[in-house]
C-alpha cells in the first residue's frame, strides 16, 4: 500500500528505453516511429498553411504543427536528433518571417493601395489546375515561418538548459 | 528657423567624420553653423523690430492637431545672440582648449553643436511641446557633456543631480505648460500669452511651470547642481553653466511674465526665491577659492537677480532684465573662458596658488578687467547700464518695491565684492609670494574670451542703437517713459551704485582680513542635504514598494493576479450587472461526456501531487475544452486550442525538470492558513469566471453587426471562405503584423535570457564544449 502522497507516482517505465553513452535515454521504437511520421506531419503543416484560406487552418496552426515535428523529434532523440535541421537556425527564421510579413503589408503602398490589402490572382497551371491566390498568402507563410523559429528557439533554449542539468552529473 | 535648427543637427551627425580627417579643428566646423544662424537671425532684425514676427509652422501629426511651430519675437531674437553668439565663441575656443587627437572631441563637438540646435530650437519654440521637447534635449546634452566619459564617482554624481533635478522640473513643468494651454484652449504659447487663462487652474499651472524654470536656472533650493556641474569641461561650463542653458528658466519666466505676473501664485515665488538666491549665491561665491566655483555661485545669484528683474512685470524692469540677459552672458563666458587660459596656462585655479599673473599679461588682464567690472555694475559698461535700470525700476518708495530695492542693493554689494575677489584673487601679486610658472596659452583662447568682455564696453556706448531690441521685449507692458543710457544725471540709482561700490570693496576687504564667518546652517535648511535626502527616500521607496511586490513566490504572484481579476472586472460587473439568461442544458449531447471528462479531470488535478500528474491533467481539460469548440463548431478555434495545448504541454515538461518533483514536501507541510487562502482565491477565482462566462454569453442576441459584416465580405474583399482567416491576414492583418512582431521579440528576449543564464553558469568549467548549444 502506498502512502497517498505517492499515489500519482510512475510504477513503471512508460517507455523500453536504454541509456546511450550521453546518457539520454532512447527508445528505438519511438524513434523509429517519429522519423517515418515527421516529413508526412511536414506535408500536413504545409497542407494547413495552404487550406487555411477557405477551410480549417492558417498560417498559425501550420507553423505549429511543424513546430510540434520537430518537437516529436527532439523528445525522440534529443538535440541530437535536431542536428538534421541545424541549418534552420531560429534567429534567422523569426527574422526573414517577420520581413516576409512587413514586405508584404509594404509593397500595396507602392501600388497606390493602403497597406497590407489583398489582390486576388487567379493562376491556371498545366495539369494541376485552375486556382485562386490572395496575396495575403504571403502574410501568413511569414506567420508560419515566425512560429517554427519559435518554437525551434524554444527547443533550443529550454531544451538544451534541460538536457544540460540532465548530463551534468 | 526650422532649416537653421535642423542643420545644427545635420552637421552634427556629419561632425564624427570631420573630426576623424581634421582632429580639433573639428570644432572650427562646427562653430560655422551658429554663427550662420547668428547672421541669419539679426538679418531678420529689421522685421522682427516692426513688430512682424516671423512665423513658420510644421504639422507632424495633423490629425491631433500637434505641429512644430517656431515664431521669431524681440526676446527670442536677443536669446539668439547670446546662444548662437556665444556658441560660436566657445566652439572656437575650445578648438583650441581641446589636446590635439585627444578621446573627447568628437564626442564633444557634436554633443556641443546638439545643444546650440536645441537651444535655438528651445528660444524660438512657439508650442508648448516643442518647446517640451527642446528643453529637455538641452537636459540630456548638460548630463552628458557634464558627464563626460564618467571616469570618477564624483563626475557621475554631479551628472545625474543636474539631470535629476533639472528633469524632474522639466516634467513638472510640462504638466503645468498642459493645464495652462488646455485652459487657454491653444498650445500656442503666443495665443496663451496674448489671452492668458484665469481661475484656479492656471495659479496651479502656473506654479508647475515655475518649478521648471527654477530648478533650469538654479534657483533656492534646487540651486546645488550648478556648483557641482562645474566638473565639467571649461568650454562647456561656460556655455550651458553660464551664457545658455541656465538662462532657460530666466528666458521661461520672461516668455510667460507678460501674461501672468499679475497673478500671486506668479510673483511672490519668482522675487522670493530669485532674491534669496542672489544673496545665497553672492555670500557662497565670497568664500569659494576655486575660481570656477566662485564664479558659478556668482551665476547662481545673478540668475536670481534676473529672475527678480523679468519675472516681476514692469515696462522699466522688462527692459533692465533684457539689458542683464544679454550684460550677463556676455561677460560670463567671458570670465568663464578666461578660468580655462588660467588652467591651461598654470595648471591651477586655485585664488591661494595663482599669483603675478595680472603684471604678466596685462593684455589679457584688462579684458578680464572689463568683463568683471561689467559684471560689479561699474560704469562705463553694460552691467552698470542694467544695474542703473534695475535700480530705477523698483525706486516707486512703495513698501513692495522698497524690500526688493534693498535686497536688490545688498546683492550687488556682495557681487562687486566677489567680482574684485575674481579679479584680485586671480590676478594680483599678494605680498611676498612668487609668480607661479605659466605658459601662454595662445591667441586662439584668448581672441574669443576678448570679444564678449570687449563686447560689454562697445554696448554699453552703443545702448541708443540697442535699445530698440530690449525695448521690443519690454514693449509688452504698459508705460515707456524711461530710456536706456550710461548717464542719467545725478540720481537716487547712481547713489545707490556709488554706495554698492563702496560697500562692495568694504565687504571685500573685510573676507580678505578675516575670512567669511562660517555660519552652521541646521540641517533642514541645507539645500545639498535635501537632494541628498530625496534620493535617498526615493530609493528607499521604490526598494520598499519591489520587495513588497516581487517576493519571489508563484502562488503569491498568482494570488495577486486572480485578485486583480476578480475586484476589477468583478466589481464591474456588480455595478451594471446584466442577470444571465435563460439557461440550457446542452446543445449538442456529444458536450455531455467531454464536460464530464473536463469536470473529472479538474477534479484529479486537486488530488496531483507531483507536478507532472498536475500538468497532463492540464492538459486533459485543455484538450476537452478543444472537443467542445469542435462540437459547437469552430473546427479553427479546435484546430488552434489543441496545437497551443500540445505546445504548452512540452514546454510544461521542459520547465518542470527544473522544479521539485513534488508540490509538498514530506517534511514540510504546509500552514493551514495558507491552504485555507489559496483555496478561497481559487475558489472566488473559479466562480468570477463562470459568472462572466454565462453573463457574456446571454448579453449577446444574435450575431453583432461586425461579424454580419466580416461574413458577408471575406468571399468578395478577401477571397477566403474561412471568414477566420480572413480576419486575420485581411480585415485585421495589422494586428497579426503586430502580434507576430511582440512574439518575436518575447521569444528572442527568453531565448537570450536563458541562453544568458546557461553561459553565465557554465564559467566556471570551460572545457565544456559548446556543442551541444548551437
Amino acid at each position: 500500500m502506498t502512502k497517498w502522497t505517492e499515489w500519482d507516482a510512475p510504477k513503471e517505465r512508460w517507455l523500453l528505453t536504454e541509456r546511450e553513452r550521453g546518457g539520454w535515454p532512447r527508445s528505438l521504437l519511438f524513434e523509429l516511429c517519429t522519423r517515418i511520421v515527421f516529413p508526412t506531419v511536414l506535408v500536413m503543416s504545409v497542407y494547413l498553411l495552404l487550406a487555411g484560406h477557405n477551410d480549417a487552418g492558417g498560417g498559425f496552426s501550420g507553423g505549429l504543427v511543424a513546430g510540434l515535428a520537430f518537437v516529436l523529434r527532439y523528445l525522440a532523440g534529443g538535440s541530437a536528433e535536431l542536428a538534421a535541421v541545424r541549418a534552420l537556425r531560429p534567429p534567422v527564421l523569426i527574422g526573414s518571417g517577420m520581413s516576409i510579413a512587413l514586405i508584404t503589408a509594404l509593397v500595396p503602398v507602392a501600388f497606390g493601395a493602403p497597406i497590407l490589402s489583398t489582390a486576388l490572382w487567379t493562376v491556371t497551371l498545366p495539369i494541376v489546375g485552375t486556382f485562386k491566390i490572395a496575396t495575403s498568402l504571403f502574410l501568413d507563410i511569414g506567420v508560419y515561418l515566425l512560429i517554427v523559429g519559435v518554437v525551434l528557439d524554444l527547443l533550443r533554449t529550454l531544451g538544451t538548459g534541460i538536457e544540460r542539468g540532465e548530463l551534468e552529473p | 528657423m526650422l532649416v537653421a535648427i535642423v542643420a545644427h543637427f545635420a552637421v552634427a551627425a556629419a561632425l564624427p567624420a570631420i573630426a576623424k580627417r581634421w582632429g580639433r579643428n573639428a570644432f572650427y566646423v562646427a562653430a560655422l553653423i551658429p554663427a550662420a544662424s547668428l547672421v541669419f537671425a539679426l538679418n531678420r532684425l529689421g522685421g522682427v523690430l516692426d513688430g512682424a514676427a516671423p512665423q513658420e509652422s510644421l504639422a507632424w501629426a495633423p490629425g491631433i492637431g500637434l505641429e512644430i511651430s517656431l515664431r521669431m519675437d524681440p526676446l527670442a531674437l536677443l536669446m539668439i545672440v547670446l546662444v548662437s553668439g556665444v556658441g560660436a565663441l566657445v566652439l572656437c575656443y575650445s578648438a583650441r582648449y581641446a589636446k590635439p587627437g585627444g578621446e573627447g572631441i568628437t564626442r564633444e563637438s557634436v554633443l556641443l553643436l546638439v545643444f546650440a540646435g536645441a537651444m535655438l530650437g528651445l528660444v524660438l519654440a512657439d508650442d508648448i511641446f516643442s518647446l517640451y521637447l527642446f528643453w529637455e534635449l538641452t537636459t540630456v546634452c548638460s548630463f552628458l557633456l557634464v558627464g563626460g566619459r564618467g571616469l570618477t564617482p564624483a563626475i557621475r554624481r554631479s551628472a545625474t543631480q543636474a539631470l535629476l533635478v533639472t528633469g524632474f522640473g522639466g516634467l513638472t513643468m510640462l504638466l503645468g505648460l498642459i493645464l495652462l494651454a488646455t485652459a487657454a484652449g491653444t498650445y500656442r504659447i503666443s495665443e496663451i500669452i496674448a489671452h492668458p487663462p484665469g481661475g484656479a487652474v492656471t495659479s496651479v499651472a502656473v506654479v508647475l511651470v515655475l518649478v521648471g524654470a527654477l530648478t533650469k536656472s538654479a534657483q533656492v533650493p534646487f540651486h546645488p547642481w550648478l556648483p557641482a556641474a562645474m566638473v565639467a569641461p571649461t568650454p562647456v561650463s561656460a556655455y550651458l553653466h553660464a551664457a545658455a542653458m541656465v538662462k532657460a528658466g530666466v528666458y521661461l519666466v520672461a516668455r510667460f511674465a507678460p501674461g501672468f505676473s499679475d497673478l500671486t501664485a506668479w510673483w511672490v515665488p519668482v522675487v522670493v526665491l530669485g532674491l534669496w538666491t542672489m544673496l545665497l549665491g553672492g555670500l557662497r561665491a565670497l568664500r569659494e577659492h576655486d575660481l570656477k566655483r566662485l564664479l558659478a555661485f556668482g551665476t547662481v545669484s545673478q540668475l536670481g537677480f534676473l529672475m527678480v528683474l523679468v519675472g516681476s512685470g514692469g515696462f522699466v524692469t522688462a527692459l533692465a532684465g533684457a539689458t542683464l540677459i544679454l550684460a550677463h552672458g556676455l561677460f560670463k563666458s567671458a570670465l568663464f573662458l578666461t578660468v580655462g587660459v588660467l588652467d591651461k596656462a598654470t595648471g591651477t585655479r586655485d585664488i591661494r596658488e595663482l599669483s603675478g599673473i595680472g603684471r604678466r599679461w596685462p593684455v589679457l588682464t584688462a579684458f578680464v578687467v572689463l568683463a568683471a567690472a561689467s559684471m560689479a555694475g561699474f560704469p562705463p559698461l553694460l552691467g552698470f547700464v542694467g544695474k542703473e535700470t534695475a535700480f530705477t525700476a523698483f525706486g516707486s518708495g512703495s513698501a513692495r518695491d522698497t524690500v526688493v530695492l534693498v535686497c536688490l542693493v545688498l546683492g550687488s554689494v556682495l557681487t562687486f565684492a566677489y567680482s574684485l575677489r575674481f579679479v584680485i584673487g586671480g590676478f594680483g601679486t599678494p605680498q611676498g609670494k612668487a609668480p607661479i610658472a605659466a605658459t601662454w596659452p595662445g591667441q586662439g583662447l584668448v581672441v574669443p574670451m576678448a570679444i564678449p568682455a570687449t563686447a560689454g564696453l562697445v554696448c554699453a556706448f552703443a545702448v541708443p542703437w540697442l535699445e530698440p531690441l530690449l525695448a521690443g521685449y519690454a514693449d509688452a507692458y504698459p508705460g515707456h517713459d524711461y530710456h536706456l543710457a550710461l548717464w542719467h544725471g545725478f540720481t537716487v540709482p547712481l547713489g545707490l551704485s556709488a554706495l554698492v561700490v563702496l560697500g562692495g570693496y568694504l565687504v571685500h576687504r573685510g573676507v580678505q582680513r578675516a575670512g567669511l564667518p562660517v555660519v552652521r546652517w541646521p540641517k533642514y535648511a541645507d539645500a545639498q542635504a535635501g537632494y541628498r535626502g530625496a534620493v535617498r527616500a526615493l530609493d528607499a521607496l521604490a526598494r520598499r514598494v519591489t520587495g513588497r511586490l516581487q517576493v519571489g513566490s508563484l502562488p503569491v504572484y498568482l494570488g495577486v493576479i486572480l485578485l486583480t481579476a476578480i475586484v476589477v472586472p468583478g466589481a464591474g460587473l456588480l455595478a451594471g450587472v446584466a442577470t444571465p439568461g435563460p439557461l440550457r442544458l446542452w446543445d449538442s449531447p456529444m458536450q455531455v461526456p467531454i464536460a464530464i471528462l473536463v469536470l473529472v479531470a479538474t477534479a484529479t488535478v486537486l488530488l496531483a501531487r507531483r507536478r507532472l500528474t498536475a500538468v497532463l491533467l492540464t492538459g486533459v481539460i485543455g484538450y476537452g475544452i478543444g472537443a467542445l469548440f469542435l462540437v459547437d463548431g469552430g473546427p479553427d478555434l479546435a484546430l488552434a486550442q489543441f496545437l497551443v495545448e500540445s505546445l504548452t504541454l512540452v514546454v510544461f515538461v521542459f520547465v518542470l525538470r527544473r522544479l521539485p518533483e513534488r508540490f509538498v514536501q514530506d517534511d514540510r507541510p504546509p500552514g493551514k492558513r495558507a491552504r485555507w487562502t489559496k483555496a478561497v482565491i481559487a475558489v472566488a477565482g473559479g466562480i468570477f469566471v463562470a459568472a462572466l462566462a454565462m453573463i457574456v454569453s446571454a448579453s449577446r442576441d444574435g450575431l453583432p453587426d461586425v461579424s454580419r459584416e466580416y461574413i458577408e465580405r471575406a468571399q468578395p474583399a478577401a477571397g477566403a471562405s474561412n471568414v477566420v482567416n480572413a480576419i486575420i491576414v485581411d480585415f485585421r492583418a495589422f494586428d497579426t503584423v503586430g502580434e507576430i512582431a511582440v512574439l518575436a521579440v518575447a521569444a528572442t528576449g527568453a531565448a537570450s535570457l536563458i541562453l544568458g543564464a546557461h553561459r553565465a553558469r557554465r564559467r566556471p568549467e570551460r572545457e565544456e564544449t559548446e556543442e551541444v548549444t548551437e
